[in-house]
């Protein structure tokens, strides 16, 4: 099978990625404002809600439910799009998702299509696919573009060039659109307005993904803020929607939850500017031709998993990364993938459905399993317990190392209480280690420690043995 | 009140002033201690890196120990998550397990536990406690009730300080990126204690501060509530 | 070989995701409405809101621009003075033209929200797309309290847009600035 390109090709482990991302002062720097102002903005729109647990769950049941009948659900949804004049296709794997919609932009004659930012495209590495066969894709969202004009990576899922500030952006900008323009945020986006508005007006073929697709009606929505998307699904002649197989939701009424949850969550609006919602073709509005294209790519073999699968629900706000302290330190790119952050390192090992990829494997424990994750996530998914489970499967996968005997070592130690006692009694020697309670330096893999911590001296007598000299 | 008093091997091994101060704290406020014997460890650092099937049997083995008791009382607020919320997920129907702060404001029912400690502190509500168990402000109630004790509020306070056992050791210079962060924020408070309901992170914390010789002491809050005017908390070690 | 929709469905149904629990809706369905809370929002969105109880006079301000209109429009929205662009327009029509009037299906008080779904006095999709400035008329009557509310007043299967506010982004270090792709000035005319 071929290799998924939800993980980056040649990407290290996740702590040899953060050693250089730590460095980087600029990147610190960034993410410390972009994630500490939408933090701040989040909890205010949250706060406003009084009814916002109850919102959570009915979002997790919904999507729960989904899951559960996902086989019917995606049959209804087949039904009802092409009753409306739109054609359904069904792709196993990423290869097989590029190759539709490569043949869709040839049918069409197209060699430049325009995007709208999607997490299903940047997970199939469609931009990449679409090149290769001659046809270039132009994103039109702000950040993509700043992130395709950057020959860079994107960095997270809502704002993909959250790495870059203002006076980056601008250097980008000045670089490739060949303009003068300031590192005002207002005037970057107008520069990014006039940049596209020719494609806009001109390009035939247009790709989405879709935050929704409601089963019984048939109906795609997609949220936006800058009105690139509208212009996308309306203008072209032809639209090919990309889409996991897991974005569903059953009813039109179920969306009442998710216009909801997802704005607050996201950007931290009451709502998003703009959002699109279309059932197959209407004549006379908007595209005449319209594809959708279901993929699997990984979500099947997710669903097998009964914890893992929870993963699933998830609806890409990206609230997780905001609040992750890892992600706030690492950056985006440190997670080899374009699903990072907290919400990354539970998707992305399992879509790539191997644990023996040791950067994927790696991702599991880029967590101090603080929970603030699960805390905010508007689904509910339990993000720490899924990432122990996966840890569960990395060890599995690994076999015996050094860290799984000293670990059987030390179960087989805290099983028998004697045994654990001779063994504390033995380590209290090390406080001949330290100097003034503290010791500085211990040999590996305690040094990865003491690199940056004092260790405690271990007491002359533990508690056990002061209770039983005492009370025993 | 019978308790037994669950130490955690952390505390056990290298903290025992703290299971001393429970010992102190809780027999001040009427309970009777027991701390059976048989204890060690209730498996999370086996279950959070990825070796479930030993922290199995060491969840069996919290069950036979503390069958028996109405309450069981833990330092530690990753512990008893780990007691209240891991264990039945490996098939264990564990005794309840309170960490310090809630037995004393749930159970005991008391905010004011009579205590004196004339110093400043800032408080660290630790992941756990806070995500976990639902601590909440428990642990300030306490603290602001404690004679003489000059409280400072931790900016960000509950921010992860990185600990997060072997993530301390396996992402090391993120979980110091972290630590540094908040070593930051509690030197900005100007207190000469940071306290915690949970000796992991003091020790992660306090590992930092004194690499830097700060002089900023960890201490954890059962040795604060412990101390009294009669029978102080020394700077021991 | 099976076909990648049976082979899909297949991996699907073999997961065997148990039933899941009936979903509980105790979420708010509706909530404070009204006019004012529906205004307040709006503007909240750097939005210009204008109170009014006549949409003739409201439309002074349009006088001497060259302005677009669905086909279905109120006769008496159509004052004199302001060059009424009507279709069929062309794509470039659109763009080169200084403003759009319409109305709407549905309104939301509690989000500023307003609900385009190509009815009477709304136009195609493109209309309120490509100008640069878009007026957009809400009757009183046309506000629902609750984004519920809302979508339970809407037919899904028209071709709807939802807008709050100008064109906006918050992809320069997540602050929100107005002015993007779509209209830059959004102005709501509600009718009391």
């Amino acid at each position: 099978m071929a290799r998924n390109p939800v993980t980056w090709l040649g990407s290290p482990t996740f702590p040899k990625a953060a050693h250089k991302a730590l460095a980087d002062t600029q990147l610190r720097q960034n993410l410390r404002k972009a994630t500490g102002t939408i933090r701040g903005r989040r909890a205010a729109a949250v706060a406003e809600m009084t009814d916002w647990e109850q919102l959570r769950v009915a979002g997790e049941q919904i999507k729960n439910d989904v899951l559960a009948r996902l086989d019917t659900l995606l049959v209804q949804l087949e039904e009802s799009v092409t009753a409306r004049g739109g054609v359904v296709h069904w792709a196993r794997d990423a290869e097989e998702a590029n190759r539709i919609v490569l043949d869709l932009c040839r049918e069409e004659q197209a060699t430049e299509v325009v995007k709208v930012k999607s997490m299903a495209t940047a997970e199939i590495g469609l931009n990449e696919a679409l090149e290769a066969g001659g046809v270039h894709a132009v994103e039109t969202d702000l950040a993509e573009l700043i992130v395709q004009l950057g020959d860079d990576r994107p960095s997270h899922i809502l704002v993909p060039a959250i790495h870059r500030n203002r006076s980056e952006i601008r250097e980008i900008f000045q670089r490739r659109m060949g303009v003068e323009v300031s590192d005002e945020p207002a005037d970057l986006a107008e520069a990014a307005r006039v940049h596209l508005r020719e494609k806009f007006l001109t390009t035939k073929v247009a790709i989405s993904g879709a935050n929704f697709a409601v089963a019984d009606t048939g109906s795609i929505v997609v949220l936006e803020s800058e009105g690139n998307g509208r212009m996308c699904l309306t203008l072209p002649d032809t639209l090919i929607t990309v889409m996991g197989i897991e974005k569903l939701v059953p009813s039109w009424q179920d969306l009442e939850v998710f216009l909801q949850l997802l704005p607050r969550s996201s950007t931290a609006e009451r709502m998003n500017p703009y959002t699109s919602v279309w059932t197959g073709v209407t004549p006379g509005d908007g595209p005449q031709r319209f594809h959708l294209v279901l993929i699997d790519n990984g979500r099947t073999a997710t669903l097998r998993d009964s914890v893992g699968r929870q993963a699933l629900r998830c609806i890409r706000c990206s609230a997780c990364l905001n609040v992750c302290p890892v992600y706030e330190r690492t950056g985006g790119q440190s997670y080899g993938s374009v699903y990072p952050g907290p919400i990354g390192a539970i998707l992305t090992p399992q879509l790539v459905g191997d644990m023996r990829d040791p950067q994927a494997a790696s991702l599991p424990y880029a967590s101090s399993l603080c929970g603030a994750c699960f805390e905010v996530c508007p689904v509910r998914i339990d993000i720490p317990s899924v990432l122990t489970h996966l840890r569960a499967e990395a060890v599995e996968a690994k076999g015996r190392t050094a860290e799984s005997v000293a670990m059987a070592a030390a179960a087989w130690m805290f099983k028998e209480a004697s045994r654990y006692e001779k063994a504390q009694r033995a380590g209290a020697l090390a406080r001949f280690l330290a100097r003034d309670g503290r010791i500085t330096s211990l040999p590996w893999p305690g040094s990865r420690w003491t690199s940056s911590r004092d260790a405690p001296a271990p007491p002359s007598e533990s508690f056990r043995a002061w209770w039983r000299r005492n009370r025993g | 009140m019978r308790v037994a008093l669950f130490a955690t091997c952390l505390t056990d091994t290298f903290f025992p002033e703290t299971a001393r101060a429970v010992v102190r704290l809780l027999e001040r406020l009427g309970c009777s201690v027991e701390f059976p014997l048989d204890q060690t460890c209730c498996g999370q650092m086996h279950f959070n890196t990825g070796y479930r099937e030993h922290a199995r049997p060491l969840a069996r083995k919290y069950t036979d120990v503390f069958a028996g008791y109405d309450h069981v009382v833990a330092p530690s607020g990753s512990c008893a998550g780990m007691v209240r919320e891991i264990h039945p997920t490996l098939g264990e129907s564990p005794p309840r397990t309170f960490e310090l702060a809630e037995f004393l404001v749930d159970v005991l029912g008391v905010t004011d536990v009579g205590a004196w400690f004339p110093h400043r502190v800032t408080y660290h509500p630790t992941c756990h406690s806070l995500r976990m168990l639902g601590v909440g402000d428990k642990p300030l109630a306490l603290l602001r009730a404690v004679k003489a004790l000059d409280l400072v509020e931790l900016p960000d306070s509950t921010h992860c300080c990185g600990f997060g056992g072997t993530f301390a050791v396996k992402n090391a210079e993120t979980s110091t990126a972290m630590l540094a962060d908040k070593m930051t924020c509690v030197l900005s408070t100007g207190a000469e204690v940071v306290s915690a309901g949970d000796n992991s992170c003091l020790m992660h914390i306090g590992g930092g501060l004194s690499r830097l010789r700060t002089g900023v002491r960890p201490v954890h809050l059962a040795e604060i509530l412990a101390s009294t005017e009669e029978d102080p908390w020394l700077a021991t070690r | 070989m099976a076909s990648a929709r049976e082979e899909i469905l297949q991996r699907i149904r073999d997961a065997r995701v148990p039933a899941a629990e009936p979903v509980v809706r105790g979420y708010r369905d509706t909530g404070p409405g009204g006019v004012e809370l529906f205004a307040e929002r709006v503007a909240d969105y750097r939005a210009v809101v204008h109170v009014v109880t006549d949409v003739p006079e409201a439309l002074d301000r349009l006088r001497g621009k060259r302005i677009v209109v669905p086909p279905d429009v109120p006769a008496e929205w159509l004052v004199d003075g302001v060059e009424w662009l009507h279709e069929p327009l062309t794509i470039e029509e659109l763009d080169r033209s200084d403003g759009v009037l319409t109305g709407c299906a549905v309104a939301i008080a509690d989000t500023g929200t307003i609900v385009l779904d190509g009815g009477v006095a709304q136009g195609r999709r493109a209309l309120t797309l490509l100008p640069d400035h878009h007026l957009c008329v809400v009757r009183a009557d046309q506000i629902a309290a609750s984004v519920p509310e809302a979508l339970h007043r809407l037919e899904p299967t028209r071709p709807l847009t939802f807008i709050s506010g100008p064109s906006a982004t918050s992809d320069i270090e997540l602050n929100r600035v107005e002015g993007v792709h779509g209209p830059r000035t959004l102005e709501v005319l509600v009718i009391t």
